[in-house]
């Protein structure tokens, strides 16, 4: 170990090369991180389990690796971090519910596998909200994260484990999921860079499901050029998951040089309407003149349906989770109430134990919206309004090559401001759903703060597998923002 | 009020869950909020429009092809350990609150 080496500031390039260079290994540079997380890590919350022994093993090796003078993969001791709702092979995995409380998988998430095999070092597992539900992290059953920006504020949802961990440095970079949100959102609210890939991009393998045909694993990372070089890593076909797309993976780095110059920027009035913070408009439409200096036409473009996504996605959402979280019945895994005395007492009993109140509250919803007599007055009907915004998004990727947008209508909000009122919660995601919803990319890049110095993130979306383009002008614009 | 208590105690029991009586008075509550948000979906005519259950059929599909034949991508050979071993035994129960080493045990199913 160097001494008094600081882990601030150290990007996966810098640990690699520190690492191939000999001027320190992987099993220091872990350490170094555990030092920090048990410094900072009592203030945030942002850990629910550490995993050592695993993280020395994989240190281990790409030590071996680097003292045989071997060419070192790309991730080579990386110290990375997971959201726990990817489940990792005799690591404790929650999804940040009590009915998962003691839960150790068999098995690795297919991302988890990949970041592993491309030389990172897994410290542990993230905070989030219960099964990914809420925008806040604050339903997450054992404790709140606080924002490592101002301590007395949310990190976002429900990645905020996720982000916060990037934003306090104690992971160089982390995974996580969205499902309506959950990882630009927690982006924004940190000031880190997160990305939700296109639908198919990445295997869900592992990834335990809340809504199947939303849900998406992403990368946080502090730079846009560390998030495309963690997608090429994670991207790609996988046996395992049949929603996983056959389409090639690009090299996500090598096409961030490329030029904007010539691409055409949309911007639809619908993402700037009532409920924007001044200040975040400000700031996002500042960012949008910087890409117009850096060459890229910005063209007005229309997404009519937008105020319709948030209805949409609640009723698509919570079917599929009232669906997915049947299989928690106490039985197979996880928590099982004691003293029933017939089976089906003890399935109300264990769900009624182990779920928080947001959990039955989805569940509740997407059973009524599923029920005989409702299916097609909601379920249906918001099956039917997902095509009409997914159209949108189709008509305008016809004219213009990206679509920025501001990735929430406030900087990070304070614990406990919206826990009472769930629907001002969901409110909170009305820039992210659509994204979800048609299954197109969706990044938010950090583009300024607030007069409270609160992060703000500008959000970009592009066509579906054309994250190349997307990461290029996220890479162009935080490079832009960086040099003034 | 659309959602009344009755439809609640349906719900649960649908969804497997007894909830107190404390938790169906706030179902009611935020149900009943969240449903009178959600109804604004009705402004729209979407007769002509067909329902979007993925956005997995709308890329890297064999467009020649019909049904789920488009998904040729995603075939593969039905065979035993056709993608990886099936987990020991021993491994699947392990994390089972009951279980006697070969089954899961669980309550009575039947009473009597």
């Amino acid at each position: 170990m160097i001494a008094g080496r600081e882990t601030t500031g150290l990007t996966i390039d810098t640990i690699r090369a520190a690492i191939a260079e000999r001027r320190t290994t992987a099993a220091a540079t872990a350490a170094e991180f555990y030092a920090r997380i048990k410094k900072e890590d009592p203030s945030i919350g942002a850990f629910l389990s550490l995993s050592e022994e695993r993280a020395q093993t994989q240190a281990e090796r790409i030590d071996k690796l680097a003292a045989e003078g071997k060419p070192l993969p790309p991730l080579a001791g990386v110290p990375v971090a997971i959201k726990d709702v990817m489940v990792t092979c005799d690591v404790r995995t929650t999804a940040g519910s009590k009915i998962l409380e003691n839960f150790v998988p068999p098995y690795d998430c297919t991302a988890v596998a990949r970041l592993e095999a491309a030389g990172a070092v897994v410290l542990g597992k993230l905070n989030c909200d219960e099964f990914a539900m809420g925008s806040s992290t604050e339903n997450s059953a054992y404790h709140a994260v606080h924002n490592p920006r101002d301590k007395s504020r949310v990190p976002g949802g429900s990645s905020g484990g996720s982000a916060a961990a990037v934003a306090a440095e104690m992971a160089v970079a982390t995974l996580g999921s969205d499902t309506g949100g959950s990882i630009r959102q927690p982006a924004s609210f940190c000031g880190v860079v997160g990305l939700k890939p296109t639908y198919g991009r990445v295997s869900r393998y592992g990834l335990i499901a809340f809504a199947s045909s939303l849900d998406h694993i992403g990368p946080f990372a502090k730079t846009v050029k560390e998030v495309a070089l963690l997608l090429r890593t994670i991207a790609g076909r996988d046996p395992m998951d049949s929603t996983s797309a056959e389409v090639p993976v690009p090299d996500y780095v090598a096409e961030l040089e490329k030029p904007v110059t010539g691409l055409k920027v949309g911007v639809a009035k619908e993402y700037f309407g009532e409920g924007l913070d001044p200040e975040v408009r400000a700031a996002v439409e500042a960012a949008i003149h910087k890409l117009a200096e850096l060459g890229c036409k910005v063209v007005p473009v229309s997404l009519p349906h937008t105020e319709y996504a948030i209805p949409t996605y609640y009723i698509v959402a919570t079917a599929e989770a009232s669906s997915n979280l049947a299989r928690f019945d106490g039985v197979r895994y996880g928590f099982r109430a004691p003293k029933a005395r017939t089976l089906s007492d003890m399935y109300r009993l264990t769900r009624d134990g182990g779920f928080g109140m947001e959990v039955k509250r989805r569940i509740m919803l997407g059973t009524y919206a599923l029920s005989a007599g409702y299916y097609d007055a909601y379920y249906l009907k918001a099956q039917k309004v997902r095509t009409l915004l997914t159209r949108d998004f189709d008509e305008a990727f016809k004219k213009v090559d990206v679509i920025a947008a501001p990735t929430a209508p406030t900087p990070a909000f304070k614990l406990g401001e919206k826990v009472n009122d769930p629907l001002a919660m969901y409110l909170a995601d009305i820039y992210t759903v659509t994204a979800n919803l048609a299954g197109i990319p969706g990044i938010s890049v950090p583009c300024g703060e607030n007069h409270e110095k609160l992060p703000i993130g500008l959000q970009l979306f592009g066509r579906h597998f054309d994250e190349a383009t997307l990461l290029r002008v996220a890479h162009a614009y935080e490079q832009a923002r960086m040099s003034t | 009020m659309k959602v009344t208590e009755k439809d609640v105690a349906y719900v649960a029991d649908l969804a497997n869950l007894e909830l107190t009586e404390e938790e169906r008075a706030r179902m009611l509550r935020d149900l009943n909020s969240i449903l009178e948000y959600v109804d604004r979906l009705s402004e729209l005519n979407t007769d002509k429009v067909e329902p979007m259950a993925q956005v997995s059929d709308r890329y890297g599909v064999d467009e020649s092809r019909q049904g789920s034949e488009r998904f040729a991508y995603a075939i593969r050979e039905d065979v035993h350990n056709g993608l990886r071993d099936s987990l020991p035994h021993e491994v699947a129960v392990k994390n089972a609150p009951d279980t006697d080493g070969t089954f899961f045990e669980v309550p009575k199913v039947i009473e009597r």
